[in-house]
């Protein structure tokens, strides 16, 4: 017998496959902000800042798109769960983007002046954030709830490293008031890969929810 | 479910042949009092037939066999001092199709007040007209009351039988597919109407739409039919986790339109 539902299920199949490359561009604005910041790149960070428009409209476009959905089909149950966890996760998606670009708004002023320390713990950050979001995007795909509340762990290591990285800084700051700005400016860098974590961290959740039903936070 | 509600209907081990077609099967659940119960399922599986039950009105059709028990109240109503008339005051019902009496619309709902023997006009008057106001129904028939019930419009006449059904002041109101003929303003005035009335009576509803069971009901069952065509319930608890997480991929697949 044909699924009665065969169109509904391939407007949520394109609505996930959207929200999948959404992730993707989000991911990849977040990799490619701190590697400008590595290498004292502005065009790099430019492009960064250029590109989050089309994250900006994919945003609205799915959110319009699961609106008409919840709206002309009236999804229950599952397909309910899948609509409200791709309306949830858009929002983060969304937040992790601007982050990239604010990061690379500093690279920019940070560009002129002189480099600070090597970056270690930074891009370890970054490192381990976008790998938070690569598996929960993966669990997304293959309904993976272990993998999503494994991922959310990680949440623990990020926020150490951000403790880390304020202890450090801090340190230079109070050494060589010269050092003040740039030094806050990292700061700022760090904590916005903690929140990238964060988000991450909120997909696994609605991940988990959108898998079994039960929402809760993964992390706290 | 919440245990905390007071049992209004207990069904327990409920079998119903038509002939030798066994047409649901071994039906076992709570129904609680001042609550809006849902029955959702494809057709054919046996819902009218398990509303029916309810105040036996299947001995009104010929060849029908009735197993188990369905209490109301804990007094088992198919134990044989049960008196009909009072269980069916009791327990009132509107069905799928509606069925007024070819009876002025004034008649129509004062009829079982006159079958109960009342004589007071001025009662009746009083009656009828607030249990037409209560089923949305008033305002388009108040001029009209000594017409012909026949001259109603579909959906007029549906909400005519619910007066009715009301008229006599039961405590249980089973409803079968209530709003089929409602256009969706009526539809929802007649949802209006069972959320007020569930503060005094225990309403069972039986319905196609599923947005409507999600709508108004507090509590949900699922009937499907097994592979010799008998209806079972697959699933009963909470409206609203029923229709976000339901735990039998039976009832997913049928409420998110998958079924088959
Ligand atoms: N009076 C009857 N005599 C014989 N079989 C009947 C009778 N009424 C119903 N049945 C059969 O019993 C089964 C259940 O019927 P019922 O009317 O209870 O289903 P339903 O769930 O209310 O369907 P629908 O949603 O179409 O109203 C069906 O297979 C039907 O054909
Ligand atoms: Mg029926």
């Amino acid at each position: 017998m044909v699924n009665p539902r065969h169109i509904f299920d391939e407007e949520i199949r394109r609505l996930r496959t959207d929200l999948l490359r959404m992730g993707t561009l989000a991911r990849e604005a977040v990799d490619k902000s701190i590697k400008a910041l590595v290498n004292r790149d502005s065009s790099l960070a430019e492009e960064v800042i250029v590109g989050d428009d089309i994250i900006d409209k994919m945003d609205l476009d799915i959110e319009m798109k699961c609106m008409e959905l919840i709206a002309r089909q009236q999804p229950m149950a599952r397909d309910l769960r899948v609509i409200g966890t791709i309306l949830k996760t858009i929002t983060d998606l969304e937040r992790i983007a601007d982050h990239a670009v604010d990061i690379a708004k500093i690279v920019k002023i940070l560009a002129d002046q002189p480099p600070l320390k090597p970056f270690i713990d930074i891009p370890k950050m970054c490192e381990i954030s976008l790998s938070m979001l690569d598996d929960a995007l993966k669990a997304f795909v293959n309904e993976d709830t272990e993998l999503a509340r494994k991922m959310c762990e990680r949440d623990d290591l990020v926020d150490a490293l951000y403790d880390q990285v304020f202890r450090e800084l801090l340190t230079y700051m109070m050494e060589d008031p010269k050092a003040v700005v740039r030094a806050l400016y990292l700061i700022f860098i760090a904590r916005f890969l903690e929140r990238v974590a964060d988000h991450a961290t909120n997909v696994g959740e609605r991940v988990v929810y959108m898998i079994t039903g039960v929402l809760k936070e993964l992390n706290v | 479910m919440n245990n905390k509600l007071k049992i209004k209907i207990s069904v327990r081990n409920l079998n119903i042949y038509y002939g030798k077609f066994l047409a649901i099967k071994n039906i076992t659940l709570d129904i609680p009092e001042r609550s809006i119960t849902a029955v959702i399922g494809p057709s054919g599986c046996g819902k009218s037939t398990f509303l029916r039950a309810l105040n036996r009105m299947n001995e009104l059709l010929p060849d029908v066999k009735t197993e188990g028990e369905v209490s109301i109240d804990g007094r088992n109503i198919y134990s044989p001092d049960v008196d009909l008339v009072k269980l069916r005051r009791n327990v009132g019902m509107v069905f799928q199709r509606p069925n007024p009496f070819p009876k002025s619309i004034f008649e129509n709902v004062a009829f079982g007040l006159r079958i109960q023997g009342i004589r007071d006009r001025e009662r009746i008057e009083e009656t009828v007209e607030l249990s037409l106001r209560r089923a949305a129904l008033w305002d388009e028939v108040k001029d009209k009351l000594y017409k012909s019930a026949l001259e109603l419009s579909g959906g007029q006449q549906q909400r005519l039988c619910i007066a009715r059904a009301l008229a006599v002041q039961p405590q249980v109101i089973l409803m079968d597919e209530p709003a089929s003929a409602l256009d969706p303003i009526a539809t929802l005035r007649i949802e209006d109407l069972m959320r007020e009335l569930k503060e005094e009576y225990t309403i069972v509803i039986v319905t196609h739409n599923m947005q409507q069971a999600a709508r108004v009901s507090d509590f949900t069952a699922f009937f499907l039919t097994d592979e010799d065509r008998a209806g079972m319930l697959i699933e009963y608890g909470n409206t609203s986790d029923i229709f976000t997480m339901p735990k039998d991929p039976r009832t997913e697949g049928y409420i998110t339109g998958r079924y088959g």
